[in-house]
């Protein structure tokens, strides 16, 4: 992976991804005696993806501990936990093993404040690994986010790196709202230079990762490193991509983003979902009102295709990488310039 | 943690202590509540059936958007409301709004999403009375989160979670039952069986011996209990309670009750039920045996009757008078809550609806 940080911070120790959400529930906990994690395999084994690593045997298995098989239990116990003063961390397995929690996070989790018009809040984080890229079988690698995004009294939040993924999930755990946690799976194992105690923005802001002139790549999740990857590539045949990562799908930060775009002029939004009513489609919409007149060309995408997530042999097909970024930067009208 | 076989199954008739001629049922296992709690349930029951009278009243004539009446279940009404402590919860579904003002909410307060004015009206926290659950059996996932959180701080609260017949088919009544069971959570869930899910009979929800049977599959006691005998759901309910919060885990108590009115004002009843199978449960009917039992024993006469029923007028026509106000929020409150802070999308949306109120004014 390249460079990720451009906030000039010097890393002080080398951390992966799931090393630094393991520290920065370990903070939470420590912190707060109200924060509880559980989820399926989270206590003992510490997780299919070890994010729970040492919990249990650090805070006792009434803060960290296996629940039943079953989503919608989980997040519907974190709901009353939330409304009894606690603050619930959950992990979700699996993007796709997700789903039976639906109607509890989309009916309960994300209404429950405006139900009661304010009196509830629900302080509770759902962790769910999501996106492909690691090879896995069916139910493992769907980019979900835009069915949270999509339902108003959610903060969805996503990650490129691994102080994002401290300093975010810090932020998550402490909101008074829920927050829908998605991981980029295929950036757990990813190890960079870090610095925990590095001032980032919070919840709500979008950073921009690459400098650039020429146009802007908007990308978020597991998205980032191929667009950063895409903007390398491109420097090394004259044109100049910048990177924004969004980081915060909800709230959506228009300010950063669209000053991206009138800074260049053009631009290309990468996701791995599937394009059509997307959060891609809807960064497209934003962009498109928002910054026209400084537009030279029409937005364009590169993301997955309106298929369901192949298996692993053929991943590689759905899966947006740096040629389909540069073809569609290619396509972003230059000869009309 | 296994369970004897014996101590989950319920009784195999259920429970009943005064019997619907208003007689004492000779039973050996359970005792009768004592004349307090009967005199108190008495006037809650007639409470309860005032509230509902009401209210379809003020629903027929348009100022209600709607009412699911729990006439004829106004026992697990009344019971349900009287077994809680002040710091246990109540987890009520839409039809268990007679409930609800009987555990002390405002009319006002409770009537509210009923008005069509908001979804809820009260501080859940205030009453410790969750929402009033629209979708079946959610619920009861949130109560196990609250005795949960409640026994992890090592409170007493025990939660009641009430559902209908319906709701025993839902995946999360299930996972309710089995999450209570695993973490012993101090949860009693009260099953009101009022033999319809809007049209659809209990022989098409279950072909279990009962419902109560249910908890066996999750290590949870079972108990049923005649619905409309207020006396045997306070007996069999207090004992749950006390269980639970003695720490012994999860009841699941059975109510065989029955659905006197439509579904809603907006259902017709006549189109998956005989007039005659709802003559029948006339004779069943929670307030007329109790009235009997305690004029028998000389604990009610026509003084003390006038003084319970006045009572009740009068709440009748505080909802008379609080419901004919215009509660509808501003619709500036329709962005306040999405969010603790409202993001800046909704901060424009705002924008937008009070310019378009603007213009409106205008015309």
């Amino acid at each position: 992976m390249t460079s990720t940080a451009t906030t000039g911070t010097v890393g002080h120790e080398k951390l992966t991804m799931a090393q630094a959400l393991n520290r920065a529930l370990r903070e939470s906990m420590a912190e707060d005696d109200s924060v509880v994690v559980f989820g399926e395999d989270v206590g003992a084994l510490g997780g299919v993806f070890r994010i729970t690593d040492g919990l249990t045997a650090e805070f006792g298995d009434t803060r960290c501990f296996d629940t039943p098989l079953a989503e919608s239990g989980i997040v519907g116990m974190a709901v009353g936990m939330a409304m009894n003063g606690m603050r619930p961390v959950v992990e979700m397995q699996f993007d796709a093993f997700a789903y039976p929690a639906f109607e509890q996070i989309t009916s309960h989790v994300a209404k429950m404040r405006n139900r009661t018009r304010g009196a509830v809040s629900l302080p509770m984080v759902i962790r769910i690994p999501y996106a492909g890229g690691i090879g896995g079988v069916e139910h493992h690698c769907d980019s979900s986010e835009a069915y949270y995004a999509h339902t108003p009294g959610l903060h969805v939040v996503t990650p490129a790196n691994a102080a994002d993924a401290h300093r975010l999930l810090r932020a998550a755990i402490a909101s008074p709202d829920p927050v829908v946690f998605m991981e980029p799976k295929k950036l757990y194992w990813t190890k960079e230079e870090v610095d925990l105690g590095a001032e980032l923005p919070g919840i709500g802001r979008a950073m921009v990762r690459r400098e650039g002139t020429d146009a802007t790549l908007i990308a978020y999740g597991p998205s980032v490193p191929v667009a950063l990857e895409a903007a390398e590539v491109a420097a090394q045949e004259g044109r100049s991509l910048q990177v924004v990562d969004l980081r915060s799908i909800v709230p959506f930060d228009d300010e950063t983003v669209c000053a991206a775009v009138r800074s260049t002029g053009r631009a290309v939004v990468v996701a791995e979902a599937p394009g059509f009513a997307s959060v891609a489609s809807e960064i497209v919409a934003r962009v498109t009102e928002r910054c026209f007149h400084s537009l030279a060309a029409p937005v364009r995408r590169a993301v997955g295709f309106d298929i369901p997530f192949p298996a692993p042999k053929l991943e590689h097909v759905q899966l947006p990488g740096v040629d389909r970024v540069l073809d569609a930067v290619d396509d972003l009208q230059w000869d009309l310039s | 943690m296994t369970r004897d076989l014996d101590l989950l199954l319920p009784s195999p008739h259920p429970v009943e202590l005064i019997d619907p001629t208003g007689q004492t049922v000779a039973e050996a296992a359970h005792e009768l509540p004592d004349d307090a709690a009967l005199l108190r349930a008495f006037a809650g029951l007639t409470t309860a059936r005032r509230i509902n009278d009401q209210a379809g009243a003020l629903a027929r004539q348009g100022r209600l958007a709607v009412y699911p009446s729990s006439h004829g279940q106004e026992a697990c009404q009344v019971a349900a409301a009287q077994v809680l402590s002040d710091d246990d919860w109540l987890f009520p579904t839409y039809r268990d709004t007679a409930a609800v003002v009987i555990r002390g909410v405002d009319v006002a307060e409770a009537f509210l999403p009923l008005q069509g004015a908001w979804h809820s009206g009260y501080d859940p926290h205030r009453y410790k009375v969750a929402p009033q659950a629209t979708p079946l059996a959610t619920q009861l996932l949130h109560a196990v989160g609250v005795a949960h959180a409640a026994r992890l701080r090592g409170e007493p609260t025990v939660a009641l979670a009430l559902c209908g017949d319906g709701a025993t088919s839902e995946g999360d009544f299930h996972e309710a039952l089995n999450f209570a069971a695993v973490f012993r959570a101090p949860v009693v869930f009260l099953v009101q069986n009022n033999q319809y899910a809007i049209s659809v009979p209990l022989a098409r929800q279950s072909v279990a011996p009962s419902l109560a049977h249910k908890g066996i599959g999750y290590g949870v006691p079972g108990e049923r209990v005649d619905g409309n005998d207020v006396a045997a759901l306070l007996t069999v309910l207090g004992a749950a309670m006390a269980r639970a919060r003695a720490g012994e885990g999860p009841q699941l108590v059975e109510a065989h009750t029955y659905r006197m009115q439509p579904h809603t004002n907006a259902d017709d009843s006549r189109r998956y039920r005989q007039d005659d199978e709802v003559a029948g449960w006339v004779q069943r009917d929670p307030l007329a045996r109790l009235e009997t039992w305690l004029r028998q024993h000389d604990l009610l006469d026509d003084a003390q009757l006038a003084a319970v029923t006045a009572d009740a007028d009068q709440l009748a026509a505080r909802m008379r008078t609080e419901l004919a106000q215009d509660s509808t929020p501003e619709p500036a409150e329709l962005f306040a809550h999405v969010y603790a802070t409202p993001t800046p999308q909704l901060v424009e949306q705002a924008a937008v609806v009070a310019d378009e109120l603007s213009r409106e004014d205008e015309h």
